[in-house]
C-alpha cells in the first residue's frame, strides 16, 4: 500500500430513482476522488440497475445522472465492478449496461472498460480486500 | 481479515440480509441491528435461510433493539450472540473493516 492511499469501495445496492441514495453515493464518489485514492465501485442486487442504457428521467423531473458513470474514468476511478447473479436475477445481461471506458495513461492513453463483471464469490474477496468500505 | 457486517432492515421488507450472507467470508460477524433483529428470530418462514447460509459466519444482534421490539432471547435462532453497545464497540475494533447492508 503506497503512503496514505487507502482502498476505497463505494457498495451500491439500489435503483437510481426509487431514493436517493444512488445520486448521493455518485456525489459521494466524486468528492473522493479528490483525495487521490484506490477508489472502486461495486454494483448489486437492485444497483445494477443505475448502469443499464437509455435512461431518460425527462417525464419524472428529476436528473438523469447516468452519463456521470461515463465519467468517473477522468477522475481516475476506472474500476466499476457488476455481479453477474444481480443481473441474472433481473433479466439483464453485460450488453444492458452502458459502456463506460476509460484512458490507461500506463498505456499509451489506450481506451479500456471501466465495467468488471464479477461472480457474486469474486464481488466477496472485492469486498474483503478494501480498507474502507461506503454503503449506499 | 475479517468484516462486520450490520443489517439494519427486516428479512421481511428487503434482500439485504439475505445479499449479505450471500458475501461473507468465514470468520465475518453479521450483526443485526434496529429492524434487522427480525432477522435472527426462530422458527420463521426464513430462519432455514438464514441459518444455512450463514454456516461459517457469527450472527449476532444488539440486545437494545431485541428489547425495544418485546423479543425474548428464546426465541432466537441456535447459536446467536447478543451483544450490548460496548459490545458492538468491541465487535467493531476487533474486525478489519465494517459494512453497512443498507
Amino acid at each position: 500500500m503506497e503512503d496514505g492511499v487507502k482502498k476505497f469501495l463505494y457498495v451500491n445496492r439500489k435503483a437510481p430513482y426509487g431514493t436517493i441514495y444512488a445520486l448521493e453515493a455518485l456525489e459521494v464518489v466524486l468528492i473522493g476522488a479528490a483525495f487521490d485514492q484506490d477508489v472502486s465501485l461495486a454494483f448489486l442486487d437492485d444497483g445494477v440497475f443505475q448502469l443499464t442504457k437509455a435512461q431518460d428521467t425527462k417525464e419524472i423531473g428529476v436528473k438523469n445522472f447516468s452519463p456521470t458513470f461515463r465519467a468517473l474514468g477522468d477522475y481516475e476511478v476506472t474500476k466499476l465492478y457488476v455481479e453477474k447473479e444481480s443481473l441474472d436475477e433481473r433479466g439483464l445481461t453485460a450488453d444492458d449496461l452502458q459502456e463506460i471506458t476509460y484512458e490507461d495513461e500506463d498505456d499509451d492513453w489506450a481506451e479500456k472498460p471501466s465495467i468488471i463483471i464479477v461472480s457474486r464469490s469474486e464481488m466477496a474477496d472485492v469486498m474483503a480486500g478494501q480498507d474502507v468500505i461506503l454503503s449506499f | 481479515m475479517a468484516t462486520l457486517h450490520t443489517v439494519n432492515k427486516s428479512p421481511f421488507e428487503t434482500q439485504a440480509l439475505l445479499s449479505c450472507l450471500g458475501h461473507t467470508k468465514a470468520g465475518d460477524t453479521v450483526l443485526l441491528i434496529e429492524d434487522g433483529v427480525y432477522g435472527a428470530v426462530g422458527n420463521t418462514a426464513l430462519a432455514d435461510a438464514v441459518a444455512g447460509l450463514g454456516g461459517a459466519v457469527t450472527l449476532a444482534v444488539l440486545a437494545p433493539d431485541l428489547k425495544a421490539r418485546g423479543i425474548d432471547e428464546g426465541r432466537l435462532m441456535d447459536g446467536v450472540k447478543t451483544v450490548d453497545y460496548a459490545g458492538f464497540v468491541e465487535l467493531a475494533a476487533e474486525h478489519d473493516r465494517t459494512q453497512a447492508w443498507l
